[in-house]
């Protein structure tokens, strides 16, 4: 089936500060209420994950994800450009945060 | 179906505005003690107000229970002299503190005298400040008896840099004993546990109201501040609060000089809210500023960068060794016991490196030897420090599920590779001038935290709030009500709601960058006053020409329009100050091309601006207007009781 092609405007960068875990997330908007700068906006819909209606204003405090009531409902998600880079000690292998 | 696009996509339309909208209507609140900014700072003034028994309202920007840069945590309790184990004595060590030229005396003084007491009502209430469960027996710092950990923070002198600070024998540590003044503390618990508090004391939050002016006697520039008046920036509903006294704990202005308001979020200290509002609102009600034209690009958290504690983290963090990309030890201060919680390398050292990165001695990139350190150590560093630090909790979490081990793996550090810090990332440290009791140069308004002047960190924040709570609640009792200027409110309220009333124009994000702009061309490492007048001029014209075409689509929106509006004030507050300064100054960061002379004892002052019937006015007060820190404390404090007692 085509999907429909709207004209939507770029999309803000970062985009997705947190991933929302549907299936464990039961809506109770706890992140809405202690987000300190307004990301998010209880969905329309009762019981689903709120809207990331301000990605742009998100500081990654994580103040959402450490006070989440259901664990694994929300997570944090750094965006790319600032994704940490470690080594092994012992085969000196560079890795990557590559969640 | 978590973004809005996925809505346009799914329905064809965005989501509906979830909240009520109701810009018509309005709240008056009446209240003794009206407190502005819900943080660490406003958190602490409405306990203490409330605990002296008057009627407290507390208006905050986002939600009480995790606003504020306090709001995720807090791992260091700094500054707390008169703690059991520090080895100085309090009044010495604010003394020292307030060194600097340009250093609050008063909100320091304050701290070093009240900010253990401070720490054990945390405790009462709730809060963690010990090792109770025997977590991190073995760490250095750790007392078995009282299970207090002590931090190597300013073990030696209060310095950031070895060496910036000459060795102090401090009368009462002849010995040279570690100092002991920064405990480690379990911040994460914090908040949430100052507004339980505050709700248990019968305190009246209002939780997502931008308060946006301050109300004076007869609507009076300069006159006794008798309210405030704000709004609910989900609902865009009036609000109106008459208070006795009003206590300023709003934070200061971090992202003036900011041009980018996207990509800008992580990795900072401040979140994007902190828009200097309460010095702002000051400012236009007449209060006196000072410290004003220190503005400077940030050693610190510097936007869009990985770097201390900020977010993002780039794994130089408290007794964790620096190493090249071979594996050899730079002379790298580890913020921890062995360099006293020094930060930064000297000059010297920091050249040392530069000439090796050059000469390939040093290899790039640096890595944070988590590995080489003692398990207890890196334990406390990893899993305490930044579990409870204001933004890095998330690190732990994150990275631990992206496979980093501290124990196994080196963290890469991001000095050098990442280049220079963009200029546009600055502070602006200035704020009300204070007195004694933390009273503005106007009747009925005390000061707080961030937003004192020279302000301090977060124990600053509880300790001044706490205090300033308690002086307010007292002024409360013996002031009688006032009536509330009609006009100015009117006035008030065509100037906030104007953004609401178009539909096209400008938005919020390109006022923002306007004024960032602005600030950047005309008030930057060249100052002359050329350049200066030319800010004003350009402030006015985006006052006059551009201020008029802001619109807002909703309340949030009108929320981020209206912080534009105190960016804009702030950026004038703090150009005229930069005028009234006819001096360079080291210490403020500041430098006139036109006065080069650098710190000049006839400049070594502090430089004041306020408004009277809207035209500038610049004074002086000397460096230390404040006097003796230890008697006028004392003299203004003869009825303090130390740690609550109360129910």
């Amino acid at each position: 089936m085509a999907k429909k092609t709207y004209a939507l405007p770029n999309i803000i960068t970062p985009a997705n500060p947190v991933i929302f875990n549907p299936e464990v997330c039961n809506g109770c908007n706890h992140c809405v209420e202690v987000c300190q700068v307004d990301v998010y906006i209880p969905n329309p819909e009762k019981g689903k994950p709120p809207v990331i209606l301000h990605p742009d204003e998100c500081w990654y405090c994580g103040c959402c994800v450490n006070d989440c009531p259901r664990p694994g409902a929300i997570t944090f998600n750094w965006p790319v450009q600032q994704r940490a880079y470690w080594k092994d000690k012992a085969t000196g292998k560079v890795l990557r945060d590559s969640q | 179906m978590t973004r809005w696009h996925d809505f346009i996509e799914k329905d064809g339309k965005p989501p509906v505005w979830p909240y009520p909208i109701h810009y018509d209507k309005e709240q008056e609140i009446d209240t003794d003690v009206l407190v502005i900014g819900g943080g660490i700072a406003g958190c602490w003034a409405a306990i203490s107000a409330a605990r002296k028994g008057v009627r407290v309202a507390l208006v905050e920007k986002g939600d009480t229970v995790r606003s504020g840069a306090g709001g995720p945590g807090c791992d260091h309790w700094c500054n707390a002299p008169a703690n059991p184990l520090s080895n100085v004595d309090p009044d010495e060590w604010a003394q020292h503190m307030a060194e600097a030229p340009y250093s609050n005396g008063i909100g320091t003084q304050i701290q070093c005298r009240e900010d253990w007491d401070t720490l054990l009502e945390m405790e009462q209430m709730g809060g963690k400040i010990r090792d109770t469960k025997d977590e991190y027996v073995g760490a250095r710092g750790r007392d078995e008896k009282t299970k207090l950990m002590i931090s190597p923070r300013y073990t030696r002198v209060h310095s950031y840099i070895p060496g910036m600070q000459k060795p102090v024998t401090f009368k009462s540590n002849p010995e040279g004993k570690l100092n002991n003044v920064v405990i480690r503390v379990w911040g994460s618990t914090f908040k949430p546990i100052l507004k339980r508090e505050c709700k248990r004391l019968g305190v009246k939050i209002f939780d997502r109201v931008m308060v946006t002016s301050l109300l004076t006697e007869k609507g009076v520039q300069g006159a006794r501040v008798i309210g405030a008046t704000g709004f609910n920036n989900r609902t865009g509903e009036f609000m109106v609060f008459k208070s006795k006294a009003a206590v300023l704990a709003t934070a200061g202005n971090w992202s003036l000089f900011l041009l980018n308001t996207e990509l800008a979020g992580y990795n900072t200290f401040r979140s994007r809210t902190t828009t200097g509002d309460g010095t702002a609102m000051a400012w236009r009600a007449g209060a006196a500023l000072t410290v004003m034209e220190r503005t400077g690009i940030m050693m610190l958290s510097t936007g869009f960068k990985h770097t201390w504690y900020g977010g993002a983290g780039d794994a130089s963090y408290e007794n964790v060794p620096l190493v090249d990309a071979n594996g050899k030890k730079l002379p790298w201060p580890t913020q921890g016991w062995e360099d006293a919680g020094a930060m930064r390398p000297t000059p010297e050292n920091m050249e040392k490196i530069i000439k090796g990165i050059q000469s390939g001695e040093y290899a790039l990139p640096f890595y944070g030897d988590f590995p080489a350190m003692p398990e207890v150590e890196r334990r406390t560093t990893w899993r305490m420090m930044l579990g409870e630090e204001s933004t890095t909790r998330n690190i732990i979490d994150s990275y631990e599920k992206g496979g980093f081990d501290p124990a196994k793996h080196l963290l890469q550090n991001y000095s050098f590779i990442e280049g220079n810090s963009p200029a546009q990332w600055r502070t602006a440290g200035g704020g009300p001038v204070i007195d004694w009791d933390l009273k503005s140069t106007l009747d009925g308004l005390y000061v707080a935290g961030e937003q004192t002047f020279s302000a301090g960190d977060h124990s600053y924040a509880a300790a001044t709030g706490r205090y300033a709570g308690r002086k307010a609640a007292d002024y409360s009792r013996q002031t009688g009500e006032t009536k509330v200027s009609k006009d100015q409110v009117t006035l008030e309220k065509a100037r906030i709601y104007a953004p609401v009333r178009r539909t096209e124009g400008i938005d919020w994000k390109e006022l923002h960058a306007g004024i960032s702009r602005a600030m950047q061309y005309f008030c930057s490492e060249y100052k002359t006053e050329q350049l200066l007048k030319m800010g004003l001029d350009a402030l006015k014209e985006i006052e006059e020409v551009f201020v008029p075409r802001l619109y807002a689509l909703d309340p949030h929106k009108l929320m981020r329009s209206i912080e534009d509006l105190s960016l804009l004030t702030h950026g004038q507050a703090i150009i005229n100050a930069s005028l009234a300064r006819q001096s360079s100054s080291r210490m403020l960061n500041f430098f006139r091309i036109d006065y080069p002379k650098v710190d000049p004892p006839e400049w070594t002052k502090f430089v004041t601006v306020h408004l009277e019937n809207n035209k500038v006015k610049a004074g002086e007060l000397p460096l230390d207007y404040y006097g003796d820190m230890k008697a006028n404390y004392e003299a203004r404090n003869k009825d303090y009781t130390g740690v609550y007692k109360g129910k």
